[in-house]
């Protein structure tokens, strides 16, 4: 297994450096170096001096792939391509383009990402599979039939409506807890609760759905009649031998959640004032930041990236007939 | 008058063409009708038919541009208006030119906020002035409004009664002129729901819709049903203006993404080695990036470009338009891979069948083989994925309009609505029917298009299930 897992974190490596190409054909070449000075330091009165000095401070005045001004390799390594790239598998983010130092904000800005994220993550997966279970136990009756229809009205409705239902019913209207913001330590729980809330609301239909087909396809199988005719109770049938065997399809979708947990949910905190990785990403985004956008994606690819052989190695303990080879 | 074709409509005029076009063929292939009649046999997957129906046929006007002819050909050279307009506004007019100050509530006669007036007597005074096209027809709303309203309801409800009543009858029609039955025998068939086709199920959606084009056509002309926004504009304009948006988002992107999808995915599972690798490498490569950042970075970079050619679009409308085509490309591209990976093991699966190799053994062309007989065997997996993917990406569209990185603020949008309305929910008096307007619509269309890609996938192939 050990093998399995250092050919795939190899594997891994032409995949990141893929990301990176994409990430630097629509950052540098689709965008110059020089416009992204223009775009810093302001459209008017900028010499062309201020522009240079802009670039050569963040590394941006060398060639983009390919340096002719230099000989051998270095034709190839002093270039913005290169020296990007390098840095960012060896974890150095550098500064922003505002300048502040990368790494010591997504230090910062991860743990209210995660404590959004993790309790949703769990409360999610107890709630749905429960949910689901339960559907399946009264499968082909009137209740199942408009649980489902409940799960799909559920689907169709935006997360947006979701996060602005929530806080003007909760906060405003209610007053039970603020609308938005963040305090440290344990004041941050109240401002927590209603966006934990709200996501675990809007993703309940699709999950329930989503496990109630699996947990369906599992309970027509012959092992479950075989179950049945053994004499052994519901209950134990659908614990012992359905969860069981569903296993593998639901660690499929969701350990491949888990790492990206880290970087949290976008949408929610910058609804929610949550001063995340999910909200730095998109005041980047908004602030026409490319070396944190930069940053974000890669870090993003790579916990996706583990995820995926995480995903593998769980296989193994669930079911012991899945070896890595 | 002069047509207009944004680079938006001809796409989808081309899409609607080639539904038309499948349409066509699957009528006269067996193997792609009889799915085709086991979705027409359930009952919830018709009545949303019907739905997303009314959805593309407003779609479908609202694409239909032209610009005014010159007011006289003799002044000013006879030069075309600037505006395009498109033939359902033409339609909504009373709605679109209904245009008032500032906020005005669902079906009201006064506006929302006090304003110094002007009295008779030349002094002036604090109350809610009178609307200038919302009931502006009555002459005390105090009291005669709500009575207009109740008798314009049950007008709307007449004419939408009777309109039901027209479709249902020239269905009784077709059918009894199709099964050689009596007119009165089919119509009792009909209502007791025998038969295969849900007829019940399709004709009270009808019925529904009709009471709803009704009461419009009364209501509409004379109230702002949904009130008005910041600028006084029609909110259930922007709302069914909205649904182009919507429509154009869930379809073109999917068109889009499809050549790039079915090429690679097949010729990566048929040929194997290292076409397969290279293919298998970029779509990992890519859908190992989260959507949203690529969706962004992409949409970031788009924005720059198109302020530095700012001057090259001919009008509001052709730039906001472009954009829009944008969105779908680079959500199209970022969302391509799944279908890919899917289709690369169908082909990987159909390769090794006997038809396949016998195919190679009497010397066919890999390309014949490509589009002969693997193609036609996969298309019911394309055809599932579209009607998937259509919804999620109407809900995309409202998300990332909401970070700034989807259409353009100047489009209709449920997106924007949904933007605006966030400022609104934290005034006081709380300004609600912008959102719900937004809501109720996006609701309709989402869960409808839901049901039917249901419907649709239970038809085509029931182990499809994990797809989504």
């Amino acid at each position: 297994m050990i093998v399995y897992v250092a050919r795939r974190v190899l594997y891994a490596l032409p995949i990141l450096l893929g990301v990176n190409v994409i990430t630097f054909v629509l950052f540098f070449v689709v965008n110059s170096p020089d416009d992204m000075a223009r775009l810093h330091l302001g459209s008017k009165h900028v010499t062309p001096q201020a522009v240079e000095n802009w670039k050569s401070e963040r590394g941006y005045d060398k060639p983009l792939l390919w340096n002719d001004t230099q000989a051998g390799s270095a034709r190839f390594t002093d270039t913005i391509f290169y020296r990007n790239t390098v840095k960012l598998f060896l974890f150095k983010f550098g500064q922003s383009d505002s300048g502040r130092d990368i790494a010591y904000d997504i230090s910062q800005r991860m743990m209210p990402s995660l404590m959004v994220t993790l309790p949703v993550f769990i409360l999610e997966l107890l709630l749905t599979i429960s949910f689901a279970l339960s559907i399946a136990v009264l499968r082909g009756t009137y209740f199942d039939t408009w649980a489902v229809v409940l799960c799909v009205a559920m689907m169709s409705v935006s997360s947006l409506f979701y996060i602005i239902g929530g806080q003007f019913l909760f906060g405003k209207v209610l007053r039970l807890v603020p609308i938005s913001g963040f305090d440290g330590g344990s004041a941050a729980l109240k401002f927590i609760v209603l966006p934990v809330l709200v996501s675990v609301i809007a993703g309940l239909g699709y999950g329930t759905r989503w496990y109630r087909t699996l947990f369906l396809e599992e309970i027509n199988r012959d092992y479950v009649r075989t179950a049945r005719a053994k004499g052994l109770s519901e209950r134990a049938v659908l614990f012992k031998h359905v969860l069981r065997n569903a296993l593998i399809p639901i660690l499929t979708g969701v350990v491949v959640i888990l790492p990206t947990l880290f970087i949290g949910n976008l949408i929610i905190e910058a609804f929610f004032g949550i001063p995340g990785l999910g909200s730095y990403t998109i005041e980047a985004i908004q602030s026409q930041d490319f070396a944190i956008v930069r940053a974000m994606v890669f870090l993003g690819s790579l916990l996706y990236i583990v995820g995926l052989i995480l995903t593998d190695i769980s296989y193994t303990l669930a079911d012991p007939r899945v070896r890595l080879e | 008058m002069q047509p207009i074709l944004l680079k938006t409509d001809v796409l989808f005029f081309v899409l609607l063409a080639a539904a038309a076009v499948y349409a066509w063929h699957a009528r006269r292939h067996e193997h792609l009708r009889a799915p085709w009649r086991q979705v027409a046999r359930q009952p919830l997957g018709m009545a949303a038919a019907v739905v997303l129906a009314a959805y593309v046929l407003i779609a479908l006007l609202d694409s239909l541009h032209f610009r005014a002819a010159p007011a006289a050909a003799g002044q000013g050279g006879g030069a075309y208006s600037r505006d395009i307009n498109s033939v359902f506004d033409v339609l909504v007019a009373p709605l679109r030119d209904g245009v008032e100050r500032t906020y005005s509530a669902p079906f009201a006669a006064e506006a929302y906020a006090k304003e110094i007036v002007e009295l008779a007597d030349g002094s002036n005074s604090r109350a809610y002035p009178r609307l200038e096209h919302g009931g502006a027809h009555l002459r005390d709303p105090a009291s005669e409004r709500g009575p207009d309203i109740a008798a314009r309801l049950i007008g709307g409800i007449l004419i939408g009664v009777a309109l039901a009543l027209a479709v249902g009858a020239a269905v009784v029609t077709a059918c009894a002129r199709k099964a050689h039955a009596p007119w009165t025998a089919t119509a009792l068939a009909m209502l007791r729901g025998d038969g295969q086709v849900p007829w019940r199920a399709i004709l009270g959606t009808v019925l529904v819709l009709a009471l709803l084009l009704g009461c419009g056509i009364e209501l509409a002309p004379y109230y702002h049903v949904f009130g008005t926004d910041q600028v006084g504009n029609d909110v259930l304009y922007q709302a069914l203006k909205s649904i182009r948006t919507g429509l154009l988002i869930g379809t073109l992107t999917t068109l889009v993404m499809l050549p790039f999808a079915i090429v690679l995915g097949l010729v990566a599972g048929y040929f194997g080695g290292w076409v397969d690798d290279a293919i298998q490498y970029l779509y990992t490569t890519l859908s190992s990036i989260p959507g949203v950042l690529l969706v962004a970075a992409s949409a970031l970079m788009l924005e720059i470009y198109m302020s530095r050619h700012a001057d090259s679009y001919a009008s509001l409308a052709a730039r906001a338009d472009l954009r829009l085509l944008a969105l779908c490309l680079i959500l199209g591209v970022t969302t391509w891979t799944g279908l890919c990976r899917y289709l690369r093991g169908e082909a990987l699966k159909l390769r090794a069948v006997d038809f396949i190799e016998a195919a190679r053994a009497f010397g066919v062309s890999h390309g014949k083989i490509l589009t002969r007989h693997i193609l036609p065997n996969i298309m019911h997996i394309v055809m599932i994925s579209i009607v998937l993917d259509f919804s999620g990406l109407v809900l995309a569209e409202a998300v990332l309009t909401y970070i700034d990185i989807g259409v353009d603020p100047s489009m209709d949008s449920w997106g924007n609505m949904i933007n605006g309305a966030r400022l609104e929910l934290a005034r006081e008096p709380v300004v609600w029917w912008s959102l719900c307007a937004a809501f109720v619509l996006m609701f309709a269309l989402v869960l409808a298009a839901n049901i039917f890609a249901d419907a649709v996938r239970d038809a085509f192939d029931p182990r499809l299930r994990d797809m989504e």
